[in-house]
């Protein structure tokens, strides 16, 4: 099989820096407000990205450094733009992060919290906020570095074990849709156990129509719940991919003792059944019956609609943990992945899919990390892919250049409406993904066809 | 209303009539607010960026090149190389020992790949930083391959988006002069800070050919590098904005003696003035020609009058505004809404200067709120305090007019529909009328004429 030749650049990237993972992550703790330590752009980008995703407000503060700052260390402004946005936001928190330029100049950021804590209280009332602070310099990785880098921040640095009062079950789902979370909450209570789920911008960034602007969303994981995690019973992470020195959950073992269940992202059949299993063991009790009729409705769709999909090849990309899961999932229903394809760099990519892929019979997928749109498109044109699925980014070179339907899930999901209510993950995640490769194969076949069946 | 404003910010912020006029701006932006503004680096690559056979390198990490790939609706007629996003994508290595070598590197392999005509390389904030001397690699290149190879200084830090400009046009100001003049008319001009997004240029482009004037280059939407390379030999310069690509007007000006008007395609009256200097410029030479535009005018009006009347019916007495990038175009937007019978009543700019302040203040009524680099706590005061019923802006401010209830049309750089020329107000008319009078209004619980009760307890009605 060809492999693209490596590039010394980068053409259309399959990835996002770094600190735009960390304020996602800070967009699901109540109360807080993202606040990029860096020069104007950023902040701003990153926010016009993630909106036009969401079509929710997405206020990221940044301390605006300018050309002195960054040759004398943007100190100054840091702590006067944390000022400016705790008495404006009135935040309970502040979840800064680093951007490549103060990490490169060298700010040493704890050290300078460290300083407001004592400096600034009485500017503020003695109202001082919970600042979490994570270093995030995009050249140290992608998007989901940061992501990770942010959550765990949020637990180390909140963790409080005198006041963990909390006997349920921390979860961290990584970076899925609102609908994702929700869905997730619905699990949890439906069986019973109170769960802390951390990031919840479930709310935060899919908010109802209100009577007035907030300032800052409702929603989010209570700063409270996160404070009591080392109390839990037993955390959940979701993420093949996460390495121990990036996971909230090996903090919160290794320094708690609170056990950790390591999972994959639960897209599918089998992957989701893990999930259950975990639950079905922390609860002590079987799966509530709506989840046996969901797992039953999804394996009766796998059925029904098998020879559609039978043999389809597809390529999938995105993040490392989504795309392991829905490789998963499309290796279950009998759609060939025939490249996995990430802009992540974790190193453990391969050995995750081969994990998921390794039951099944035939050709394992092409995988393929570090790599951009360029290379993906490069490997594509051999391999012939009958769909292809990911986020939005992978529209116009790689399913529109061949004709081919392009599954939107993840993000960015720039051109389509509704991407806060897709649906990954849990056995209704699988069904509803299922029903949209299904549909949109059938589609495709319609549309080629000379005869222009109405019923097929 | 008071609380929400900065008090650092109150001199960006002028309220018509209150007070004498007075305003400050082109500041950085405030530590902390949550400014509407990017960087230097996004200003010049908004200008850059439609150049379609050139190569666009952005010179640093990652995100910078992420956010900024074909986000614009910046169409072409021909390659479309400017519509992928090309970055070093730093690592920690390059950062460590400097970024030279791979620059140089991608350069030669982008350059063997795509055959740009030329290529223009980005600096972001950390390349600023580490030092890396863009123009000796560029040089280097520019020898190794036969193409022009050109940095643009657009370290992110060194100031907002009219520095970027300004980098933007010396950049290109390298190409200028460089090209055979020979063939060109004298009835001649180029398109100055024209996007062709949604392909207005084309709409531009058709009204001058119909008065027989020839377009010798785009500058920079459609644009082509060896159409900027005999800018020079044009007669007039048509600069469309009032930042991005003034400077460049400047130099050509200074340079090669070519004259400049200012000009909008936005709105009726801006348009048909816009013509018509045109016209005027070139009557000695062509004296048919004011006839001609008269012609093209009446033509348009016609046709476009009575639909907009039509909207206008619904439209009267209803409230906007505005917030876009730069101030020039906000000029225009007010005289359109006055078309459609509507009052601006808020309208700013992330960087005007203090003249185009004194002017919105000027033609504005009393009591309009002028601001300058604002944030989302201050929009959504304003947009309450005076009850309006549509804001323009950009994909950042939409988000605020929906979550108030309130319509919005997107006027940015972003924006997938033509509004310029007579078939743009048309559009514009329609997309205010669309979401001004849309239903959904009746709905959002700020407008609502009675109150819904909202249950309090997640399950209240179980007990
Ligand atoms: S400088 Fe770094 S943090 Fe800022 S946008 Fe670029 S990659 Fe992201
Ligand atoms: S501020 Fe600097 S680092 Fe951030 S987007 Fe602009 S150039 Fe890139």
């Amino acid at each position: 099989m060809k492999i693209a030749e490596p590039f010394v650049s980068t053409t259309n990237a399959c990835k996002m820096c770094t600190p735009l993972g960390a304020a996602m992550a800070f967009k699901g703790l109540e109360g807080c407000v993202p606040f990029l330590h860096g020069s104007q752009g950023c902040a701003t980008y990153m926010r016009r990205y993630i909106i036009s995703h969401f079509r929710e407000p997405m206020d990221i503060a940044s301390s605006s450094l300018g050309e002195k700052d960054a040759v004398y260390g943007g100190k100054a402004n840091l702590m006067q733009g944390l000022l400016n946005v705790i008495g404006k936001y009135k935040a309970p928190a502040v979840g800064i992060a680093t951007t490549c330029l103060t990490e490169t100049i060298g700010d040493d950021v704890p050290t300078i919290l460290h300083e407001f804590r004592k400096e600034c209280p009485a500017d503020l009332n003695g109202e001082m906020p919970a600042l979490i602070h994570c270093s995030t310099p995009s050249y140290g990785g992608s998007h989901m570095e940061g992501f990770h880098a942010a959550v765990r921040a949020m637990v180390a640095q909140l963790a409080d074990p005198e006041t963990a009062t909390h006997r349920g079950i921390n979860i961290f789902s990584g970076f899925v849709s609102p609908e994702d979370i929700r869905h997730l909450q619905d699990v949890f209570a439906h069986f019973g156990l109170p769960a802390t789920l951390l990031p919840d911008y479930s709310e935060t960034l899919d908010g109802p129509a209100l009577e007035d602007y907030q300032n800052i969303p409702g929603g989010g994981t209570p700063l409270d719940a996160v404070r009591a995690m080392p109390g839990a019973g037993a955390s959940i992470e979701f993420g093949r991919t996460i390495k121990p020195e990036r996971s909230a959950g090996t903090v919160l073992r290794d320094k708690y003792g609170v056990p950790l269940h390591s999972l994959g992202l639960p897209i599918g059949l089998r992957e989701s059944d893990a999930l259950f299993t975990t639950l079905e063991t922390l609860a002590g009790c079987s799966a509530p019956r709506r989840y046996a009729l969901e797992r039953g409705q999804l394996l009766d769709a796998m059925v029904d609609g098998h020879k559609y999909v039978a043999g389809k090849k597809a390529i999938i990309y995105g993040e490392e943990d989504l795309v392991v899961g829905l490789t998963s999932f499309l290796s279950e229903i009998g759609i060939k992945p025939v490249l996995v394809a990430s802009g992540g760099e974790s190193g453990l990519l391969a050995e995750a899919v081969a994990a998921v892929t390794g039951e099944f019979s035939g050709d394992p997928p092409l995988v393929r990390d570090g790599v951009d749109f360029y290379q993906i498109v490069a490997e594509a044109e051999a391999l012939e892919p009958d769909l292809v699925v990911g986020n939005s980014k992978g529209y116009r070179e790689l399913a529109r250049a061949r004709n081919i339907p392009l599954i939107r899930v993840g993000f960015p999901i720039h051109d389509r409406f509704g991407s806060q209510r897709v649906l990954h993950l849990g056995y209704r995640g699988a069904l509803s993904l299922y029903d949209l490769i299904v549909n949109a194969l059938i589609e495709k076949k319609q549309e080629d066809s000379p005869i222009g069946y109405g019923y097929i | 209303m008071e609380p929400v404003i900065f008090e650092e910010r109150k001199t960006q912020i002028h309220r018509k009539g209150a007070e004498p006029f007075s305003i400050s701006c082109n500041k950085s932006s405030l530590a902390g607010a949550v400014s509407q503004r990017a960087c230097v680096f996004c200003g010049s690559r908004v200008v850059l960026y439609p150049i379609a056979d050139a190569l666009h390198l952005v010179h640093g990490p990652i995100g910078c090149a992420v956010y900024t790939w074909d986000i614009r609706g910046a169409l072409s007629s021909g390659p479309e190389l400017h519509r992928l996003s090309f970055s070093t994508d730093l690592r920690e290595k390059d950062v460590i020992f400097g970024g030279e070598k791979k620059l140089h590197q991608a350069l030669i392999e982008l350059i063997d790949l795509h055959k740009p005509n030329a290529a223009f390389v980005y600096s972001t904030c950390i390349v600023g930083i580490i030092g890396d001397d863009l123009k000796a690699v560029c040089k280097k290149v520019q020898a190794e391959k036969g193409i022009p190879v050109i940095p643009v200084q657009s370290e992110g830090f060194k100031g907002n988006k009219r520095e970027g400009y300004l980098a933007a046009c010396e950049a290109m100001f390298q190409l200028v002069g460089t090209g055979d003049t020979s063939t060109i008319s004298p009835l001649s001009v180029n398109i100055l800070g024209d996007f062709n997004l949604a392909g207005e240029i084309w709409i531009i482009q058709d009204y001058l050919k119909r008065m027989g004037v020839e377009v010798v280059a785009n500058i920079t939407g459609d644009g082509r590098v060896a159409d900027v390379r005999r800018a020079h030999g044009a007669a007039l310069n048509l600069v469309q904005c009032s930042g991005a690509t003034m400077d460049l007007a400047k130099m050509m000006k200074e340079k090669y003696g070519i004259p400049f008007i200012r000009v909008s395609y936005f709105g009726i009256e801006d348009m048909s003035d816009a013509l018509y200097d045109v016209a005027k410029f070139f009557q000695d030479k062509d004296p048919e020609i004011m006839a001609r535009t008269q012609e093209l005018v009446r033509e348009e009006l016609t046709a476009l009058y009575p639909k907009l009347q039509t909207f206008r019916k619904d439209l009267e007495g209803k409230k906007a505004a505005i917030y876009v990038g730069g101030a020039f175009k906000a000029f225009s937007l007010i005289k359109s809404f006055r078309h459609l019978g509507m009052n601006v009543v808020m309208v700013g700019s992330q960087t005007g200067t203090e003249e185009d302040y004194q002017e919105l203040a000027e033609i504005t009524d009393e009591g309009t709120i002028i601001v300058d680099d604002t944030n989302p706590l201050e929009l959504s005061a304003f947009i309450k305090e005076k009850d309006v019923d549509i804001f323009v802006g950009g994909v950042k401010e939409r988000p605020i007019a929906f979550k108030l209830g309130v319509g919005f049309c997107d006027h940015n750089h972003e924006r997938k529909e033509a509004l310029e020329g007579f078939l743009g107000m048309y559009n514009f008319a329609r997309e205010v009328h669309a979401t001004v009078t849309s239903p959904v209004w009746n709905f959002t619980p700020r407008r609502r004429k009675s109150p819904i009760a909202v249950g309090t307890a997640e399950e209240a009605c179980l007990s």
